[in-house]
């Protein structure tokens, strides 16, 4: 995808969320660390262009609810950071890209765990399919089949100097949507 | 003491070990079954240990504190010393994180019948214990029981008078929280080091850091064994720390000072003239801390003993910072618990 596709993305599942939310009265994002934060952020910053709220954002680590913790090597774990209240609002969690699922399911018990909202709905930039668990997204960037061995990976301003999609083939780094 | 109020917040440490976004992508950051001393660890394994701290303060923070990861886990704590804080910090850590913590004081054990130290461990791994946290009088006993532990972590929680590693590290989080880095800060213990294991983790820590060390005290309590040859020996660890008996001029510029119990029975052992003595040319109080920087840390890892090593009045006064050493010890403990890499398997 390009910089401005990407935009031209978030652009829409910001209005997306507003119309399946009928407004930004008790919503609020929190993005998936490390690249759905920035994410998060963009689309909030966006929202309040569209509306006169503000919308809150928040950042949410999986490291501590991954179900695969101890296959892993010893890892920087970084902070869940939600400072405001998660009971009775709609919570819109942002991802980079969508993908097994895993890391949904992980951070949906972590909003649990912090309050009961009243909806949680999914946002991701890119879904790449290859679901192993039953979830699935309420807004999309855009659809990016792949092959269960390839790697796709976000790169944004926020955390890499520059916006785009990237497909890697094992050792081989190529193709940028 | 709450973690700062902002999302991108990447922890608010300077990047003192170099490129802080490598640490995170690291995945052989951390190499260790056991905690024993910090003279083990490198500075990414210290520098990692307090990135995830950090993230860990956020859960004292919720409603609910308790995060699923070490669901299923055992920790046994294991004390043949008495200890009110590090047991307790310990057992909130590991049931924070979901673990099943049991405690043990040697004196409710077959300890009483005569059971080594060895094999109450073996007999405590075999029980299928994941984590042992020992604290015991003698020097060496956790690294005695890491030698024969084939699949429990073993941590110490401090032994005899050499090394008390989860208290150094969170003494360093909580001076590197304050002050962004310590390189070149000036960090000054007063009191009983020789005989403390604080002090000596903290020694090897701070070293590490690249903090400017000053010691001061009775020479009779100073760590002479740690010292020796710091002038002429090349590349020694202790090679820039400073030594001196008088705390007036010592406490000057301090940007920390440290201050550690003094125990009665160093009059009793003639390493000491007398209390009053000691709390006359050594005590840290109101007007010996104005003479340090404005915004110095006081720092004692407790119990304190107030009117002794610190007067009330700085124990309770704005430069102490003994109880966010206390909440930073639990988070400590966590990221320890965590990077152990708790495993059958190991």
């Amino acid at each position: 995808m390009t910089p401005d596709e990407i935009r031209r993305a978030l652009t829409r599942i910001g209005h997306e969320i507003l119309e399946r939310n009928g407004g930004a009265q008790d919503l609020v994002l929190v993005g998936i660390r490390t690249r759905g934060y920035p994410l998060a952020s963009r689309i909030a910053e966006m929202i309040s262009g569209f509306e006169t709220m503000n919308v809150s954002v928040g950042a949410l680590d999986i490291g501590l609810y991954r179900d695969d913790f101890f296959s892993r090597p010893p890892q920087f774990i970084g902070a869940t950071d939600i400072p405001f209240p998660v009971d009775g609002r709609a919570v819109v969690l942002v991802d980079d890209v969508l993908f097994t699922g895993r890391s949904i399911r992980a951070a949906m018990d972590q909003i649990m765990d912090l309050g009961r909202p009243k909806r949680i709905q999914l946002a991701v930039l890119v879904d790449r399919g290859h679901r192993e668990v039953p979830i699935r997204p309420d807004y999309v960037g855009k659809n990016v089949p792949s092959s269960f061995q390839e790697q796709v990976r976000v790169r944004l301003q926020e955390t890499d100097g520059y916006d785009g999609v990237v497909i890697s083939h094992g050792a081989i780094s190529s193709v940028n949507l | 003491m709450l973690i700062p109020r902002t999302a991108e917040s990447r922890g608010r440490f300077s990047d003192d070990f170099g490129d802080t976004q490598k640490i995170r992508d690291s995945e052989k950051s951390w190499n260790h079954r056991h905690l024993l001393d910090l003279d083990d660890l490198s500075l990414e394994e210290i520098a990692l240990i307090h990135q995830n701290a950090q993230s860990m303060k956020e859960i004292l923070t919720r409603d609910v504190k308790k995060v699923p990861t070490l669901r299923g886990k055992t920790i046994l704590t294991l004390f043949y010393e008495p200890s009110t804080r590090t047991r307790v910090s310990f057992e909130t850590a590991g049931k924070l994180l979901s673990a099943d913590v049991i405690n043990l004081s040697s004196g409710s054990t077959s300890v009483q019948k005569g059971e080594s130290l060895l094999d109450t461990a073996l007999s405590l791994e075999a029980t299928g214990a994941d984590v042992i946290v020992l604290r015991h009088s003698h020097a060496g006993a956790p690294y005695l029981l890491a030698r024969y532990m084939t699949h429990t972590s073993i941590i110490n929680a401090g032994d005899g008078a050499h090394a008390h590693p989860t208290q150094a590290l969170l003494d360093l989080f909580t001076m590197r929280s304050a002050l962004g880095t310590l390189v070149g800060k000036k960090v000054l213990i007063v009191g009983d080091i020789a005989h403390s294991r604080v002090a000596r983790s903290n020694l090897w820590g701070l070293a590490k850091l690249g903090a400017k060390v000053y010691l001061c005290g009775p020479s009779t309590l100073m760590p002479w064994d740690l010292l020796r040859g710091r002038n002429e020996i090349p590349n020694h660890p202790f090679a820039n720390v400073e030594v001196g008996v008088g705390l007036d001029e010592a406490i000057e510029g301090s940007d920390v000072v440290m201050a550690l119990r003094l125990q009665a029975e160093r009059q009793h052992q003639g390493l000491i003239p007398s209390i009053r003595e000691y709390v006359r040319l050594w005590q840290i109080n109101e007007e010996r801390l104005a003479r340090a920087g404005g915004s110095v840390l006081l720092m004692h890892p407790g119990p304190v003993n107030e009117g002794v090593e610190v007067s009330s009045q700085v124990a309770h006064g704005p430069q102490s910072v003994v109880s966010e050493q206390v909440t930073n010890g639990v988070a400590i403990r966590m990221a320890t618990l965590l990077l152990l890499g708790l495993r059958g398997d190991s």
